[in-house]
């Protein structure tokens, strides 16, 4: 076993993150449905298994940039279910105290620093945190998730050149979905692979099996080695696909049922679980145990949300300072 | 006390803090061995090192978006957009990251950058090395904004703006930058939001900032030879702004002035005009009177250029157009 592979307890581990996404995301569309959650929802389902892949590989201290597709990333770094639901039910308890919402959720115990409105938005943030890790001499990477849409906006080629051209520990993780929110790849950009955008900024570009846990985290693990010992910033695009549409609400009709019919037969969840079976000889019955702790801890963080309070309306003229300025919110 | 010129005293600023605080650095174009376009930074390089003075590609997005994301680990980077104008080309990371990290995350983070934004025409620089955005980042609650219009300002405010926890934006007027003040030996940071009676007079105020304080100033030496006392207030700090001054002063003039180069339309002046209106409306005997910079580009033949920025004469106008209004009634 190379020193980057995982045992068979840390698979069971991402099977299990996984399906906490996936559950998650999906108990969430409903009870947005049921008219709980108000805001905007981007669902991760499809993707699991680049998040996880990459966070299983980080180490203490990483520092996290997201997107607005980004509960995913959240979960695989070990955010809270309870206070996440709690942010999208818009109560008190929610990571953001009812101020941000989905698009805009932190967790900076754990280095997340932020889901991000802004198609883009997260990259050049997650070079700062890279050139502030290497100037404190810190032993520890960032990383920044984005997708193939946003690989067309000059934040992405500004902050990788720059990047590049100081050796920050940073790895830029490229989900190609195959969706630039309702644009496919091909109408969107002339390559098809991301990666080789890596080449005009000299740094290496890898393509992993996004729908691959263990060749996400295989990826992920060199560029994290890479990136620790100062050789700079890696490119990696995980190639995957999302099951539903870009939003909870978009049908996806700009998509072949043919396309999204073969990536569903690809899902990283249930080919994961089957390897597990199949590979390790894991009992159906583990998986099982697995999806019944999973809905628990699910429905105990709905229980959470539902029991916080909301925010009263005036604590809206609050935080907009770190100090407070009396009145200055309201005149 | 020492004579010296803004630019130093905004040089003195950045060094004092950088000896003060390992976290400060500052980031931006040519601001490393060639000591910035301006020749701001200049020594700065050799003193501290090119860790903490980063000369930058040509990428105003991400030179901010890095400094906001250092700041949000602990850095306090000074980013330098090199002229106002190119800002424009970082509005997200000022704007939609930056100003907004601290509220839509409940408090729980702060993006505590400062952001120097070289302002107002050198003089013949045209459309695109001229404006004075300053309204753009007071419009958008997050961010402070500060104008300093002496050297001993620059310094103070700047001190303040880098141990701000929030992100600050400082107004440097590129006229202003060889403008020679005195600078007390011990000067602390300036409390932000604290404004300044510039010269003191009863019959109306005008309030100015950035290198139109100055114009305002020799407006109010021309009305006193004609018999009108005229009180110069300098804000200093946009947001927060000085509210309680701005009364002091209308308490004794019961006039108002405001003079600034950036465009009259939705200008700032347009909001002290408002707040007198608004909340000052009683100590006010006559109308505000705006005097500002056309609603048109910064054009580049020096004559043209003057007839759209506010100087002396158009201000003493503006004062005297306010006196013999009163005068008719």
């Amino acid at each position: 076993m190379g020193k980057t592979e995982l045992s068979p307890a840390r698979h069971l581990e991402l099977y299990r993150d996984m399906l906490l996404i996936r559950r998650f995301e999906e108990k969430a569309a409903e009870l947005r449905m049921a008219g709980l959650i108000p805001g905007f929802l981007h669902p991760y389902i499809g993707q699991e298994a680049v998040a996880v892949g990459i966070c299983a590989a980080l180490g203490q201290g990483a520092a996290l940039t997201s997107t607005h597709r980004g509960h995913g990333h959240m979960l695989a770094r070990g955010a809270s279910p309870a206070r996440m639901y709690a942010e999208l039910y818009a109560r008190r308890d929610g990571y953001n105290r009812a101020k941000g919402g989905s698009l805009h959720m932190i967790d900076t115990e754990l280095g997340f620093l932020g889901a991000n409105g802004i198609v883009g938005g997260g990259i050049p943030l997650a070079t700062g945190a890279g050139l502030q890790l290497k100037r404190t001499g810190v032993k520890a990477v960032a990383v920044s998730f984005f997708g193939d849409g946003a690989t067309n906006e000059g934040a992405f080629h500004e902050s990788l050149n720059l990047a590049s051209l100081w050796k920050l520990p940073v790895l830029y993780v490229c989900e190609n979905n195959l969706y630039g929110e309702f644009t496919r790849q091909d109408r969107h950009q002339t390559v098809k692979d991301v990666a080789v955008r890596a080449a005009a900024y000299e740094m290496p570009g890898v393509i992993a099996d996004g729908n691959d846990v263990l060749d996400v985290h295989r990826v992920a693990a060199e560029a994290v080695a890479r990136a620790l010992a100062g050789d700079g910033p890696t490119l990696i695009e995980a190639k995957t696909y999302r099951h539903r549409g870009h939003y909870e609400g978009d049908m996806g009709a700009y998509r072949p049922p043919e396309e999204v019919a073969e990536w569903l037969a690809r899902d990283p969840i249930l080919t994961f679980g089957a390897r597990l079976v199949e590979l390790h000889g894991l009992p159906q019955e583990g998986l099982d145990a697995v999806a019944a702790e999973v809905e628990q801890t699910l429905l105990d963080a709905a229980a959470f949300a539902e029991a916080s309070p909301h925010p009263a309306p005036e604590e809206a003229l609050e935080d907009v300072y770190s100090e407070s300025y009396e009145g200055m919110a309201l005149r | 006390m020492r004579t010296i010129t803004y630019a130093a005293a905004i040089c003195e600023a950045l060094a004092e803090e950088m000896e003060r605080d390992d976290q400060v650095f500052l980031i931006g174009e040519d601001i490393g061995e060639s000591g910035g376009v301006f020749g701001v930074t200049k020594g700065l390089f050799g003193r501290f090192g090119g860790e903490r003075v980063l000369d930058t590609p040509i990428s105003e997005e991400a030179i901010v978006g890095a400094a906001v994301g250092a700041s949000l680990l602990g850095g306090r980077p000074v980013a330098e957009i090199m002229f106002s104008d190119f800002a424009t080309l970082a509005m997200d990371m000022i704007v939609n990251q930056a100003a907004k990290t601290h509220y839509m995350t409940g408090g729980r983070l702060t993006a505590p950058i400062t952001i120097r934004l070289v302002t107002g025409t050198a003089g013949a620089t045209a459309a695109q090395h001229s404006q004075s955005l300053e309204a753009w980042f007071t419009h958008t609650p997050g961010l402070k904004c500060v104008a300093p219009a002496t050297a001993a300002d620059a310094k103070a405010l700047m001190k303040a703006a880098i141990r701000d926890p929030d992100p600050v934006c400082i107004f440097e007027h590129k006229q202003l930058y060889f403008s020679k003040g005195d600078v007390p030996d011990d000067l602390e940071p300036a409390v932000l939001g604290e404004g300044r009676i510039v010269r003191e007079g009863t019959d109306v105020t005008v309030v100015a900032y950035l290198k139109t304080l100055h114009e305002a100033v020799t407006a109010a030496e021309t009305l006193a030879e004609e018999g009108v006392s005229v009180e110069v207030f300098d804000p200093r700090s946009l947001v927060p702004f000085d509210r309680e001054g701005l009364r002091a002063s209308l308490e004794k003039t019961g006039r108002l002035v405001i003079a600034h180069e950036a465009p009259q339309r939705g200008g700032f002046g347009a909001e002290i005009a408002a707040i007198a209106a608004g909340e000052l409306f009683d100590l006010l005997h006559a109308p505000v009177v705006r005097v500002c910079g056309t609603n048109t580009p910064m054009p580049y033949a020096p004559e043209l250029e003057g007839f759209v920025i506010p100087n002396a004469a158009r201000i003493a106008d503006g004062i005297r157009s306010l006196v013999a209004l009163e005068a008719t009634r």
